[in-house]
């Protein structure tokens, strides 16, 4: 079933390809449209191919040898990645990452849905808008210092709060069990806004007509939600979940200037992980390996996302 | 058929192009610099305290040497390794820098800071002039000298005075505490003491509550990692035991030494009685923070950190030295920090004579007055310990352990970013009580085996 309709869609895309091919108006003109074109886009592309692709391929081939940026590399084969099938310690990074991008993702995605719903269907002021996206305006370090002040077990805000409710103290960056959740709730009030902005656009383009068909219908607020809503924004939930799952996982700021991977290994995620063996170890080959089993990770996890949440077809029309 | 065959070959041969490419272009190597002796230095320091003393030393340098410029920049600590490691890389650091013996083992060892045996040499510095133990921390693993001792700093024992005179606890008795790993000595009463529970209940009283505690009696910083210079190794050098098999540069670890776990069991034991706070407390406010807001009664803590905790307003500080172990003296750690050359900066003569006066006793005399920092030449001492004292705070007890020869150098070490890692993860799965002091000696193979 799916593997047909996944054909037919490949054919349609051929014609169509196939259709702009005869529509070509002689060759002299498609020659200065295509170097026309290729002037837009060239330096977006030299951009990418210097400062993405090049390095992108540089980190492969650093992948594959010992090297600590003073010595020409040295080839050792598959030796990296025999490594790491053996460090626990990436491991473990692998697995806190996990825990803090479930914990992240989930939270974040549940409350910017709750917040664009709220903007789309209460408000039309740009001033609430507006105060919602302010938490993304302050830089992540700054965010971060500011919560492992407000968080500290003994001196801190939210545990004399805590104490005055007969509870706590909770040492939320220092208990090993409590690390990863409160970093990532940390992230989420920093990007819960931007993320709703983005969902509050996707609804903004959802008709209005079908919202009023609803409404003379007698579908409730709660119904028309998962009827009309979360079906007609599919297509920019999946974008926007692709987007804040890849950035998920690549967590570095606010571990580095709170708890710096610690206590033990507790917050130590794979990106603190890639960038202690890189600059503090000097282990180069070692961390692009590492950095290659976490692109190789991603790719996959953005591509099953976009699979199963068909983020290329829209129901809208 | 036939065209996806061509594209699949021209695939393969830009990758074999590139792979070409990507082993080839680039340059390895430390370039060799050039010996100018004039020209704009460009010097690094850490400290933001020690910024006005050193720039007033800069401009006494200028006035002496009117064809050379210097240049000061400031980095943050965390932010400082990093953008050296950088400068070196892309052959842009600075040309003097102020270097830490945690580190400069790795810089030497690559080539990157030059050797200065010979400049000392011609100049005919009196390395004696020194404090006793500071020259021999810049001595690095080829046995070559990277650097002039330009301060030196030890450990004390901050305590708050008021907390100590309710107690009971006398000046007297805080200058002569005693200390064994098996009931904790004078130390641990004291410690017990000064730890007040919620209900306001002493450590030392029944009816003591230690999972609700109002004040502890001793602060915690970190689990240490490696060295516990201001955690634990002021204890464990009492008990005889040593970091490694040399004072510095050693490949043989004594972590899986019975006095060292014996030690640390102790230590970790305070947190168990109520009388130190977890691990987990240590993430947030810094110790002096803490301190002032009577969270805890006392701390060891390095002499680098008086100025800040003179500062501290609202407490009544005294200074007391650490304890007397087992060996029947005091321990404390004692570093260095010195000025090291870029290897590769074109101006190494100018820097040199940099260097030089960083080192004499015009600019230490200069620093010494400035009263933040204890400068390494044994005659600026004098008017340190007087800008020192109208602190307030008793620094006698960071100078009188170097006076009796009680210091113990700090154990620099090759691989130490590994060893930094792998202790500081294992000290605290110990603290955090995940693992026993026991699974140091596992640990300690392992640190061992990065130098087979």
């Amino acid at each position: 079933m799916a593997l047909t309709s996944r054909a037919a869609r490949a054919r349609s895309t051929a014609d169509l390809a196939l259709h702009v091919h005869d529509y070509r108006p002689d060759a002299n003109g498609s020659r200065r449209e295509r170097l026309t074109a290729l002037a837009f886009i060239a330096p977006a592309l030299l951009g990418f191919a210097v400062f993405y692709f090049w390095p992108t391929l540089r980190g492969l081939y650093f992948s594959f040898t010992e090297y600590d940026v003073f010595n020409r590399p040295v080839f050792v084969g598959l030796g990296n990645y025999r490594a790491i099938l053996e460090d626990s310690t990436f491991w473990n990074a692998m697995l806190v990452t996990v825990e803090y991008v479930a914990i992240n993702i989930a939270t974040q995605t549940v409350l910017a849905l709750l917040l664009a719903v709220l903007l789309h269907r209460l408000t039309r002021s740009v001033f609430v808008r507006s105060v919602i996206v302010l938490p993304y305006l302050i830089a992540n370090v700054v965010v971060a210092l500011v919560f492992y002040w407000m968080l500290d077990a003994q001196i801190g805000i939210t545990n004399q709060v805590l104490g005055w409710l007969g509870t706590g103290p909770v040492a939320f960056f220092g208990d090993q069990n409590w690390a990863i959740p409160t970093i990532a709730l940390v992230n989420t009030w920093r990007h819960l806004g931007y993320t709703a902005l983005l969902l509050f656009a996707g609804m903004v383009m959802i008709p209005n007509d079908v919202y009023e068909a609803g409404r003379v219908d007698g579908a409730s607020e709660w119904k028309m939600f998962w009827r009309i809503t979360l079906p007609l924004l599919r297509p920019v939930l999946a974008l926007v979940l692709v987007i804040t799952v890849v950035g998920s996982f690549q967590a570095f700021d606010t571990v580095a200037v709170t708890t710096s991977g610690g206590p033990g290994d507790a917050s130590r995620v794979i990106q603190y992980y890639i960038f202690d063996l890189a600059f503090q170890r000097l282990q180069f080959g070692y961390a692009s390996a590492v950095s290659v089993v976490l692109f190789v990770i991603l790719a996959l996890v953005a591509l099953v996302q976009l699979r199963l949440m068909r983020a290329d077809q829209s129901d809208v029309a | 058929m036939r065209q996806p065959r061509r594209r699949l070959a021209r695939t393969a041969a830009a990758f074999a192009g590139a792979t070409v490419l990507l082993s080839g272009c680039a340059t390895y190597g430390v370039d060799p610099g050039g010996d100018a002796q004039t020209g704009e230095l460009t010097y690094w320091m850490w400290e933001a305290a020690q910024l006005p003393a050193y720039q007033q030393c800069a401009s006494d340098f200028e006035a002496l040497n009117p064809d050379i410029d210097v240049k000061i920049e400031q980095f943050g600590w965390d932010d400082y390794w990093n953008k050296l490691f950088t400068g070196f890389v892309a052959n842009s650091a600075p040309d003097v820098f102020a270097d830490h013996t945690s580190r400069y083992g790795e810089f030497a060892a690559r080539g990157l800071i030059e050797p200065i045996d010979e400049q000392v040499e011609r100049a005919g510095i009196d390395l004696g002039a020194y404090v006793t133990g500071t020259t021999e921390l810049w001595v690095g693993p080829d046995g070559k000298r990277y650097g002039l001792p330009k301060d030196f700093d030890t450990i004390g024992l901050y305590y708050n005075k008021t907390m100590a005179e309710e107690a009971g606890v006398t000046e007297a008795q805080m200058k002569e505490l005693t200390w064994n790993p098996v009931d904790g000595g004078t130390y641990e009463d004291v410690i017990a003491r000064l730890t007040v529970d919620t209900n306001g209940v002493r450590g030392d009283e029944p009816g003591f509550d230690k999972d609700s505690i109002a004040t502890y009696g001793l602060g915690l910083n970190s689990s240490g990692g490696p060295n516990g210079q201001t955690e634990w190794s002021y204890l464990t050098q009492t008990t005889g035991w040593t970091y490694m098999d040399k004072p510095a540069w050693g490949t043989e670890f004594n972590y899986d030494d019975p006095r060292f776990q014996e030690t640390i069991t102790w230590w970790r034991g305070l947190i168990e009685k109520g009388f130190m706070p977890p691990l987990s407390f240590t993430e947030g406010g810094s110790l002096d923070q803490q301190m002032q807001a009577g969270k805890y009664a006392m701390a060891t803590e390095g002499s680098w950190t008086i100025a800040n905790f003179a500062g501290l307003e609202g407490i009544e500080l005294g200074l007391a030295p650490t304890p007397i172990g087992p060996s029947g003296q005091r321990a404390a750690m004692q570093n260095s920090l010195a000025d090291s050359i870029f290897t590769s900066s074109p101006r190494k003569g100018a820097a040199w004579k940099w260097v030089q006066y960083l080192a004499s006793a015009d600019c230490q005399e200069v620093v010494a007055r400035s009263g933040v920092v204890m400068p390494a030449l044994a005659s600026t001492v004098e008017t340190s310990q007087a800008a020192l004292s109208e602190t307030g705070l008793d620094i006698t007890a960071y100078t009188d352990q170097i006076r009796e020869g009680t210091t113990f150098p700090f154990p620099a070490v090759l691989n130490s970013a590994e060893i930094q890692s792998t202790m500081t993860s294992a000290m605290d799965n110990v603290l955090a009580f995940n693992a026993e002091p026991s699974s140091l000696t596992q640990v300690n193979a392992e640190i061992d085996a990065l130098f087979d």
